[in-house]
């Protein structure tokens, strides 16, 4: 019972001086004044907003990323005690005291700090020398973009953080499997590369790159597995089967996780959910909720609507007419109907009011019971103001040319009879008998003698039409479109058939009990729909620059300037280690093509083991430069230079492979080597040199004279702010 | 160069289209040229659009009534994953990088003895030509040799030196007949390769069971009439289909509009402008011309009547070619799985088919393109199939025929540099065996690198140009398209006011300019007596940029600080020279350019210019300093040569065009603004165009003529950029991608109501839902196939020879249809529901062989053999025979029909609206 007592309890502590000592050094860079400047640095002031939106618990949209880096960033405000007051209207503004800066820029930091000793253990992983780990390391510690970048609240340093924890984790994860596969630690790195992968995806939707290499990786060596054929076909089918459940299932839940921490948290309606389906944001506290709590779910005829149509582009905005007509003669010399205007009016207006007539009966009130209005029924809308009969027919609209004019009816006699029928088709309807519901329901409105369909024509009508949008009827419509689907937002059963009761009933909602829960899995769909459909204007920047502009670090970005000392904080990376960093990557590319051609010739340059290695480590560090950096030459949207920053860490690693693998295999003699190591040497200290003298512009925290500033303007393309005095 | 007074402005173009947007100046509006559009034709108050505007014709391709198409602009090319793709395949597939090499290279080994023992004494047999050798083959086969073969084979078996074998392997041609050379390689038993495919040992025996009377030559060549026979029924069948009531409808339909109104430009030589290159319209009109077309008809828009304009031609132009695709797919199938029911399964499916049928009836790119790319994929397969003997005669033609075919489809759109990838993937791969391939010399695998290079690379190259150099030598007059190009390309047209004309080569102050912007389709720098309106910054005068020739385009070059008129001939000339500051004068009204911190009218971060001042006096805001791209200080600045920036004085910003147009107040001109960023776009580049100064000597322009290959960068600058511009609105319904697979919804070529002439594209459903089905399938058997092998299951020879088709000739088809297909999902442009049918090609040869390969798969499990037979034959029969049926329902999509529409019980069509969406 006591057996244990009977030996000595002894704890073997192995620790590696090399990890500690790298971790401190690299703590100490990234913390170290962590607060100065006490002002806003440039994308702070993107993403200080979404921070006191979290703090409110206030409503918000970004389309830049999903929402996992905004709530790392958001928790350290909640550390520090944050309360999410504070203006964040443009960059170099004082911080007030109530903004932790420190807390708010911790995780960022750590994040950075944290990624030095992990690609000493990546390197380690890769089964090369310690020497080369160190290498690494020390390449990453003196990175003078890195070190900006990770003190700032800002989202690469995560990111990359992310991406090496994901790569790291794998790597333990297959030098494990070689051993001992299904033991807890094979499970943990498994379930690590999972959970990273989710993370870096979260943070920015770049990760999903370096989610799809790992991915890749993981499938090339499944398949050798699956070609063991050493293990049973049950043991290959656990195999797989782990893998799926770890690389494939558990990121899609996490990922899933990280949305609904995130709509848990944002429960207020705020400035963007006008963006949001009808739906959406009536399921937000106030805004739209507090206007439709308690309106009948049941559209019946006779009942008061705002129809806001569901595509909201260019602006969400809803049927709406007013008395001005169209204009007898448009600029162009075309006649219209000279009909009262239907428009789409992107504000709330008691004209955007209308009622649902039953053809058949002549009463404007709902009847008791109400009829519900079903699918296929066919309803005629009376403008609530102006009891004008919603209308369209076979003249060109004001600016869509190609569809049918709308308007209100206004009888001239001139032979132009009404066509106000329109049959209503509920778009996600259950069943041919669905009734049509407040919010839920998406209906089109069919035109019965033309078959046209009630639509948003996107385009901004003249003055006469006081900018509204047009409304048009699309006669040949193909397919469906979102442009030509309503849902009613706010609804009233009606009551009163006079006009100043009518107007009474607009203005004093009406209570019914009828509440809106919105699934996760709706509201999720309907977020993510609209941050990757989100088009943000085409914003030209000052400091954006071309992918090609990064690799010769053509560019930087002056992030902070004190006016008063002149002392200012660069995104500027260190000269030696950019253009070693590429030529390293070029190395490999033509040793490994010459390796590869050399060896389908059958001739074997490298022994089986270290060739493994090789493309290994190719297809990690130089695979994941390739993926975190060509996708940009295809994107479309503003870029900037720090996008550049998780290419350049995996970029990092591979350098001092390439120099491990020269002096192992193409220095052959003693002499050869000497010179080598000598080269490294000095190439090393220039490094370093470099990067001491860019320290002002990487921490800001030396005033700077000009004659400082212009010693420091090495390129004509770099942007250094020197002061005419 | 579409000009149009107010007068004429009165008529409704759809609006925001700048390119050719009427504009009306209340100054003195003159008409620099006759318009060339308005002269051809009337702008009619119509609905339709202006016909001569290309860009605002496509622009309004959303109504069904001009349904303009457009292509697909060149693809982004994505080698990464089709490598993957062909990695993968390779080092799964290609025995000879499998331990399993020993047994392929005996296979190898039986397949070459064959080779040598079985062809006729004469060498090249009509059997080589028609390589389906389960047939003729293995019933001669002779056992005591094939045991004497395995024997050495097992012999060969303990040295796992891969090399010995193949120098044995090599050695026997000198011992048997020499048919395949000494280039026997192990790399045929991967791709298209007949000799190590259909031979094993067990199948041979089999075989021989199957059919105890080794065949005579007779009754082979009874086959090998059979063949043709086949061939040509499928041919005959194929151009009865297509030409059959070519001649309806007798009006133009859909984009016959744009390439028949195109082949019509080549006949009359007017300039045109158009997104693809040349090859397809020059086709086109050359077919008019030959048929006797002369070219006057307009093709003003779909629904207008030929009457009497010969179009029969152009249409059976295109339908011949489009007839040809049957074919070819016939015998690339063929090719690839060496079955003779699966070409048959394939061509049915193709003759069958309602949408390729419509496709090839009408005066479009489609079925020239779909030609060649057929054709290209056949050479190929052809000249993969002559692997076991490069160099040869056919070899080489077939290596060339696919050089040419290539250069054919992408010189009609750039949709061709998808066959172009397939094409280069495959002989990367192929080389790359080669060169794996040790029994070759460095010198021979350098040969055949060259012959590649040469045929593939060189001669598609020169072909492409030559197509251009013929485009431009045949376009040299004056036409709708030059305000599209540069102002030194517009300089060769004849009718352009830059032919022949000749002016002053440097600038000089008091000179009066036009200046054009370097980008495309930005214009002339143009200002007019119009104010910007309250809210849009200084209300001031308007400054734009503007397409078209216009007095107000005229500016006068002065000093900064010298007023006086520099015309004065007391005054000595004095050049202007790079660095100088000057002021720009608006000649019509005297303003100067002007800009100051104001925001511009549309991109908020720019500033405002203006024209401000009167009669040239101003203020210091109207200083610029202009400036030579990339030259020295104090350089003279010539005219059309010389790259300049504007730069404003006061506020350091560079004068350029956002290219955003303006709304109705700037008559949808384009915004010109000062931008703040000192970045080098062409937007913010401008040269110097008109110059007139009568103190200075003129110098003829035609030094200045761009070179030739200018011409062709500058061409593809314009296509590359027009395509880019054919953007999807965002409220109207576009066609997507993942709609065409599923037929989801089809074209309207003609017609809409039952009294129309109704032409509707559509696929016949039937076959494109099977293919849809196949694919799944396919996918579905190739990872099970390859799973198992991965797992070293053990086939029989049969089965691994029929896997061996689906995966080698299933999977080259597969990868067509990829490369044909997802590319699109890509692009930015707006597309349409044709752009699917190079992939839908592919898919059909897919379906062929799937269905083909897993019949004889699920047959080869039954016990008798004849039973086997038996049911194989009835399962392509009934595919055969459904497709027939489908299309009978189906044909009057394509042939026209005229009556109620399918809602309507008494139409021909109805019950068979299948889908909401389709539109008969």
């Amino acid at each position: 019972m006591l057996g244990f007592l009977k030996r000595p309890i002894v704890v073997t502590a192995e620790v590696n001086l090399n990890m500690v000592s790298l971790t401190v050094a690299s703590l100490l860079s990234r913390l170290w004044c962590l607060s100065y400047p006490r002002a806003v640095v440039f994308d702070e002031v993107y993403y200080g907003p979404f921070i006191s939106f979290y703090m409110n618990r206030v409503f918000f949209l970004d389309d830049s990323g999903p929402p996992l880096g905004h709530m790392l960033l958001a928790l350290g405000g909640y550390l520090g005690g944050f309360d999410g007051n504070f203006l964040w209207n443009r960059i170099g503004a004082e911080y007030t005291k109530n903004v932790p800066v420190w807390a708010l820029r911790l995780l960022p930091a750590l994040a950075g700090a944290l990624s030095v000793p992990m690609g000493y253990q990546i390197v380690s992983e890769l089964r090369f020398s310690h020497c080369a780990a160190i290498g690494a390391a020390l390449l990453l510690l003196i990175e003078n973009a890195l070190i900006t970048q990770s003190r700032l609240m800002q989202l690469e340093s995560l990111l990359i953080f992310f991406n090496f924890l994901a790569v790291l984790s794998y790597l333990k994860f297959f030098n494990v499997q070689k051993h001992s596969p299904f033991s807890p630690r094979w499970w943990f790195w498994l379930m690590l590369t999972g959970v990273a992968c989710a993370c870096a995806v979260g943070t920015r939707y770049m990760g999903i790159f370096t989610y799809l290499l790992v991915l890749c990786v993981a499938a090339i060596h499944a398949w050798h597995l699956i070609g063991d054929q050493t293990l049973s076909n049950v043991r290959v089918l656990c195999h797989v089967f782990a893998r799926a459940v770890a690389l494939v299932v558990l990121p899609a839940v996490l990922y899933l996780l990280c949305f609904y921490v995130h709509l848990t948290l944002l429960y207020r309606s705020g400035p963007h959910d006008r963006i949001m389906s009808s739906a959406f944001q009536a399921s937000l506290e106030g805004g739209l909720a507090r206007i439709t709590q308690g309106q009948p779910l049941e559209v019946a005829f006779g009942s008061q609507v705002t129809l806001k149509n569901v595509f909201g582009k260019p602006l969400p905005c809803w049927l709406h007419s007013h008395q001005n007509t169209y204009p007898i003669i448009y600029e162009n010399g075309r006649g219209s109907s000279h009909q009262q205007q239907v428009t789409c009016y992107p504000f709330k207006d008691i004209n955007n009011w209308w009622v649902i007539k039953d053809p058949e009966r002549h009463q404007l009130v709902v009847s008791n019971p109400p009829k519900p209005v079903r699918h296929g029924d066919v309803v005629q809308l009376v403008h609530g103001m102006t009891t004008r009969f919603l209308n369209t027919h076979d003249v060109a609209a004001p600016l869509s040319l190609h569809a049918q004019e709308v308007s209100c009816y206004v009888d001239y006699n001139i032979s132009m009879p009404a066509q106000n029928l329109w049959r209503l088709d509920i778009v996600n309807r259950q069943s041919d008998r669905d009734t049509w519901k407040t919010i839920l329901s998406t209906v089109r409105f069919v035109h019965l003698n033309t078959s046209a369909v009630l639509k948003l024509s996107g385009a901004h009508l003249p003055e006469w039409g006081f900018r509204q949008l047009e409304v048009v009827g699309e006669k040949l419509s193909r397919g469906q479109h979102e442009s030509m689907a309503w849902n009613v937002e706010e609804h009233h059963y009606r009551t009163s058939q006079e006009q100043r009761g009518q107007e009474l009933e607009l203005h004093t909602p009406m209570k019914a009990n009828f509440s809106l829960n919105l699934s996760f899995m709706a509201r999720f769909l309907e977020l993510q729909w609209r941050m990757l459909t989100l088009q943000s204007e085409e914003a030209e920047h000052r400091y954006s620059s071309t992918p090609l502009d990064w690799v010769t670090l053509d560019s930087n970005i002056p992030y902070w300037l004190n006016p008063r000392s002149s002392a200012q904080i660069h995104l500027l990376g260190n000269l030696v280690i950019w253009a070693s960093a590429s030529m390293a990557t070029a190395t490999y590319v033509l040793l490994f093509l010459w390796y590869l051609l050399r060896r389908q010739r059958d001739i074997h340059d490298l022994p089986e083991d270290v060739w493994q290695r090789w493309v290994l480590a190719g297809a990690l560090c130089g695979g994941g430069w390739a993926v975190n950096y060509l996708p940009f030459f295809l994107m479309e949207k503003t870029l900037f230079l720090y996008h550049y920053l998780p290419a350049l860490a995996f970029q990092l690693l591979l350098l001092p492979l390439v120099l491990q693998h020269t002096w192992d295999h193409l220095c052959r003699t003693q002499v050869q080597r000497g010179v080598f190591s000598a080269l490294v040497v000095t190439w090393y200290s220039a490094a370093c040199h470099v990067s001491n003298m860019l320290r002002p512009l990487t921490y800001g925290d030396r005033p700077l004279s000009p004659g400082e500033l212009l010693a420091l303007h090495w390129r004509d393309s770099w942007d250094i702010l020197i002061q005419k005095p | 160069m579409l000009h149009v007074s107010p007068g004429i402005r009165g008529t409704d173009l759809p609006g925001l289209h700048v390119g050719l947007q009427a504009t009306t100046l209340p100054a003195r509006k003159v008409r620099a040229r006759s318009a060339l559009a308005s002269d051809r034709s009337p702008v009619k108050r119509s609905r339709v659009g202006a016909l001569s505007s290309l860009r605002e014709a496509r622009r309004g391709a959303g109504r069904t009534s001009t349904r303009l198409r457009g292509s697909p602009a060149p693809p982004p090319s994505y080698p990464a994953r089709c490598s993957r793709e062909l990695q993968f395949s390779e080092s799964v597939l290609s025995p000879s990088r499998s331990p399993a090499m020993l047994c392929a290279s005996g296979r190898l080994l039986a397949a070459r003895a064959e080779t040598s023992l079985f062809a006729p004494p004469g060498g090249r047999g009509p059997a080589l030509r028609f390589p389906r050798r389960e047939l003729h083959f293995p019933g001669q086969l002779n056992p005591p040799l094939w045991d004497s073969l395995t024997g050495r084979l097992t012999r060969h078996n303990a040295s796992p030196h891969r090399r010995v074998i193949l120098k044995w392997g090599r050695m026997q041609p000198a011992v048997g007949r020499g048919l395949a050379g000494s280039e026997l390689r192990l790399r045929k038993s991967r791709c298209g390769s007949r000799a190590a495919r259909s031979v094993g040992r067990d199948g041979a025996i089999q075989a021989t069971a199957r059919s105890p009377k080794p065949p005579r030559r007779s009754s082979r060549r009874f086959e090998e009439v059979g063949r043709q026979a086949l061939l040509a029924l499928v041919t005959l069948l194929s151009f009865a289909t297509r030409f059959h009531r070519l001649d309806q409808p007798p009006h133009v339909c859909w984009d016959e509009t744009h390439f028949g109104k195109m082949g019509s430009y080549y006949i009359n030589r007017t300039f045109f402008f158009d997104v693809h290159p040349p090859l397809g319209k020059m086709l086109i009109g050359l077919a008019g011309y030959l048929s006797g077309y002369d070219g006057t008809f307009l093709f003003q828009k779909p629904g207008d009547k030929y009457e009497h304009h010969s179009y029969m031609g152009m249409r059976g132009f295109c339908a011949f070619l489009g007839s040809w695709l049957v074919p070819f797919a016939y015998l690339i199938v063929l090719d690839l799985s060496k079955s003779l029911p699966a070409a048959l399964l394939t061509a049915a499916l193709l003759i069958f088919d309602t949408g390729c049928l419509t496709l090839s009836q009408y005066i479009l790119l489609d079925p020239i393109l779909m030609f060649f790319i057929m054709a290209a994929m056949l050479s190929m397969v052809k000249y993969n199939s002559y692997a076991n003997r490069p160099f040869s005669a056919p070899w080489w033609f077939w290596l060339i025929l696919t050089g040419i075919s290539l250069t054919g489809a992408l010189g009609v759109k750039f949709v061709g540099l998808f066959i172009i990838l397939q094409v280069g993937l495959n002989t990367i791969a192929d080389l790359w065996h080669l060169f794996g391939d040790l029994s070759l010399s460095l010198v021979t695998v350098g040969k055949h690198l060259m012959a590649r290079i040469l045929c593939l690379i060189v001669l598609p190259l020169v072909l492409y140009m030559a197509i251009f150099a013929v485009h431009i030598m045949v376009l040299n007059k004056s036409g709708p398209g030059d305000g599209f190009f540069s102002s030194a390309f517009q300089a060769r047209l004849s009718g352009n006011n830059l032919h022949n004309a000749s002016i002053p080569e440097h600038l000089a102050y008091g000179s009066v300019i036009t200046v054009k912007n370097l980008r495309m389709a930005i214009g002339y720098l143009h200002s007019h007596r119009h104010l910007y309106p309250e809210g849009f910054g200084a209300r001031q005068q308007q400054v734009t940029t503007y397409l078209h020739k216009d007095y107000n385009n005229l500016w006068i070059i002065k000093k900064y600080n010298i007023d006086s008129d520099p015309l004065d001939p007391s005054f000595p000339v004095e050049f202007v020279r790079h660095g100088d500051i000057i002021r720009l004068e608006h000649k019509e009204t005297a303003r100067n350019l002007h800009s100051h911190y104001h925001e511009a009218p549309l991109t908020r971060k720019h500033y405002q210019v203006t024209g401000y001042g009167i009669n040239g006096t101003g203020d210091s805001n109207d200083f610029w300093r202009i400036e030579v791209v990339n030259r020295k200080f104090g350089n003279r600045i010539k005219v059309l040569r010389s790259r300049i920036r504007l730069i404003h004085l006061v506020t350091g910003c560079v004068l350029g065009s956002s290219g955003k147009i303006l709304p109705k107040w700037g008559w949808e001109q384009l915004e010109v603004t000062c931008t703040p960023y000192l970045k080098q776009t062409l937007n913010s580049i401008w040269n110097v165009e008109d110059h007139i100064n009568p103190k200075l000597p003129n110098i003829s322009l035609d030094v200045l003529q761009p070179t030739f290959p200018e011409i062709l960068l500058e061409s593809h600058m314009v296509m590359i950029w027009g395509n880019n511009g054919l953007k999807p609105k965002d409220n109207d319904f576009t066609s997507k991608p993942w709609h065409w697979p599923i037929n989801y919804q089809g074209l309207r070529f003609s017609g809409a109501n039952d009294t129309d002439f109704r032409v509707y594209l559509l696929g016949n459903p039937v076959i494109w839902w099977l293919n849809l089905v196949s694919i799944a399938l396919y996918l579905i058997s190739r990872s099970i196939i390859a799973i198992a092998m991965q797992r070293g299951a053990q086939l029989s020879t049969k089965v691994e020879e029929l896997t061996r088709v689906l995966l080698q000739g299933g999977g080259q088809v597969l990868l067509g249809w990829m490369l044909h297909y997802f590319p699109f999902f890509l692009m930015g442009r707006i597309l349409y529901f044709h752009h699917y049918f190079p992939a839908m090609l592919f898919s059909s040869m897919l379906t062929g062989i799937l269905w083909d390969t897993l019949l004889r798969l699920f047959a080869g499990g039954l016990a008798s053999s004849s039973l086997a037979k038996s049911v194989h034959a009835t399962g392509i029969l009934i595919l055969i025979l459904g497709t027939a049926y489908s299309f009978y329902l189906f044909h009057p999509l394509a042939y026209g029909m005229v009556g109620p529409l399918a809602q309507d019980p008494k139409s021909p069509m109805a019950g068979l609206r299948w889908l909401e969406s389709w539109e008969f």
